[in-house]
């Protein structure tokens, strides 16, 4: 019974113009939905998720990565309106960040073209997204865990941050969103690193952008997640383009049915986000970036079952 | 009209004189014609993959052995190694003259019916492919059998080479049908159909068919817009997205 409906959900088939290959208009409903929900909840583009399960279910790498760029920027748009309604978005930090993403990004988009020439773009992706995932992730879980600890003792909270060398940086602002007396050069430098990576691993780059702005500069968890997104809705839109006008990567019939899924489930995830303390809501993102990265791992290592891999060189269309 | 009624005229005739020569000259004139039941396919947006029925008619019983061959490319294979506990691409070959879909159908086991000089000669069946090695890395020169063999493998996974895809069905001594299958990922490009007459294990005639697969209609439209202006096919992607994330907050706000 369950089955013969899975079928019938299946047989909605739909052949996408860029990807070329025909794909369950369901199925692709049901994945941006899941990831649209976790990118409400969490306030990350959910790129990092959505990127390799596009390319599991057989979209080309190339296109998953330059499809989902586009998508990232509806599912943000949506989720940042609702953190713009409740005053949760810094603008002035979203500029700054924004202002290091666009160069770090169009230095990751060369960096990309010349590892794809030498044949090695899959295996540096797939160890970027290990070790920026499991770093972070590990990272977030050990503070997550005490900071749980902490809610439980019903301890004071830890100071706002720590002075550092950072703070002796020149070009001091005030952001006052985020109550904060640093150097502009802080969020330029992490905007332009996480969009280096971004750029190179297919992704929005919140889930490295969203501890980065918690940890190193210490802005509060309730601005983070809305002036992350505000900046990424820039970030992707500029890699949009640059993908279609370069690569052609771009299958807009595949970017709409997955935003359809994933605006709806975004407003869900967003709802539900709300209900949960912050504590509880990094740890459930820590897990679930930790899991992705051992995956990913074991995949690296683990012997393939496939030693040999094709690519197709011109002359088809 | 006048120029059509001509070439259908002419069509006629054509058809008039292959169906005399079949009747009163077997020995010297065609021994077997065949046609494609559409000589375009089009990939359209609820494009499944397809079924090509061929049919024809031989002058005297016979096998009929069909390929079907998809157009001619480059391939880059790449071979996995583990280099500090990690799996990486390392040593290539490049192929050429590689056909990007490859399907046969018989109607008896391909053995049966040719001698393997045969089968050689007229590249029938996927490990008979004529592939040129174009390029190799020192490294997997020894080895570029393998690398056609995981080639060929690959390609045979994917549904795009089989030794199978269809049966030629004959109807009475003379008649005979063949459905050959195409997959949702079928490239496109200008197709072949070799159909072979075969007796007493040799070749006796041969047609080709011409068979073009090609994206028409909407999808066509977004892929040759996304390639031709790539540029202003992004700004309008951007401007789409953006469009339907604030539509989403608006109908989720009124809630």
């Amino acid at each position: 019974m369950l089955g013969a409906l899975l079928d019938w959900l299946l047989s909605f088939q739909i052949y996408l113009p860029i990807a070329e290959i025909a794909i369950s208009v369901p199925m692709l409903l049901a994945l941006g939905g899941g990831v649209g929900f976790l990118s409400g909840l969490f306030g990350v583009g959910g790129g990092f998720l959505l990127t390799p399960l596009l390319i599991f279910i057989g979209i080309p790498p190339a296109v998953a990565v330059g499809t989902q760029s586009n998508q990232v920027v509806a599912s943000s748009v949506s989720g940042v309106l609702v953190h713009w309604g409740r005053g949760n978005v810094d603008f002035m930090m979203g500029f700054a960040l924004l202002a290091g993403g666009v160069f770090g990004s169009s230095i990751g988009i060369v960096i990309f073209a010349l590892l794809k020439r030498f044949g090695q773009i899959d295996v540096v992706i797939a160890i970027s997204y290990v070790v920026t995932l499991g770093a972070l992730g590990l990272l977030m879980l050990v503070e997550s865990i005490q900071a749980l600890r902490r809610v439980r003792r019903k301890a004071p909270p830890r100071k706002l941050h720590q002075h550092t060398w950072a703070h002796g940086l020149p070009f001091k602002f005030r952001f006052k969103k985020s109550r904060l007396y640093i150097s502009v050069l802080l969020p330029v430098a992490i905007g332009a690193m996480v969009g280096l990576m971004s750029a190179i691993m297919g992704v929005g780059g919140a889930f490295m952008l969203v501890p980065a702005m918690i940890y190193l500069l210490g802005m509060p968890t309730s601005v983070v997640i809305g002036t992350s997104l505000f900046q990424i809705i820039f970030v992707s839109g500029y890699i949009t383009i640059l993908q279609s006008w370069q690569n052609h990567t771009v299958d807009i019939l595949l970017s709409l049915i997955l935003t359809f899924g994933s605006v709806v489930g975004a407003q869900i995830g967003g709802r539900v986000g709300v209900k949960l303390p912050g504590e509880q809501l990094r740890f459930l993102l820590a897990s679930m970036i930790v899991t992705v990265a051992l995956l990913l791992l074991i995949q690296l290592v683990r012997h393939p079952a496939e030693l040999y891999a094709i690519t197709t060189l011109g002359g088809l269309h | 009209m006048r120029r059509r009624l001509t070439w259908f005229g002419g069509a006629v005739v054509g058809l008039l004189l292959v169906m005399a020569s079949l009747v009163h000259r077997p020995a010297e004139a065609k021994s077997i014609v065949a046609d494609i039941d559409h000589h375009l396919i089009a990939i359209t947006t609820d494009f499944s993959g397809d079924d090509v029925l061929i049919f024809g008619a031989v002058d005297q019983p016979g096998d009929v052995v069909m390929a079907l061959w998809g157009p001619l490319t480059e391939v880059q294979v790449h071979h996995k190694e583990r280099i500090a506990g990690i799996w990486i691409n390392r040593d290539m070959v490049t192929f050429g003259d590689v056909p990007s879909f490859y399907g046969l159908a018989s109607s008896r086991p391909l053995t049966d019916i040719l001698s393997p000089a045969a089968l050689e000669q007229y590249q029938l069946g996927i490990n008979r492919l004529q592939i040129k090695t174009l390029a190799a890395e020192d490294a997997a020169l020894g080895k570029v059998d393998d690398y056609r063999q995981a080639l060929l493998g690959l390609r045979e996974r994917d549904s795009l080479y089989g030794d199978k895809v269809g049966r030629v069905n004959f109807i009475g001594d003379t008649l005979f049908r063949a459905n050959l299958r195409l997959p949702s990922t079928v490239p496109t490009g200008k197709f072949l159909v070799e159909v072979y007459l075969v007796r007493n294990g040799e070749v006796v005639d041969a047609q080709t068919i011409p068979l073009v697969i090609s994206k028409v209609g909407f999808g066509a439209d977004i892929y040759r817009f996304a390639n031709r202006h790539g540029f202003a096919y992004g700004v309008v992607a951007l401007i789409l997205s953006l469009a339907l994330g604030w539509v989403a907050h608006l109908i989720f706000r009124r809630r």
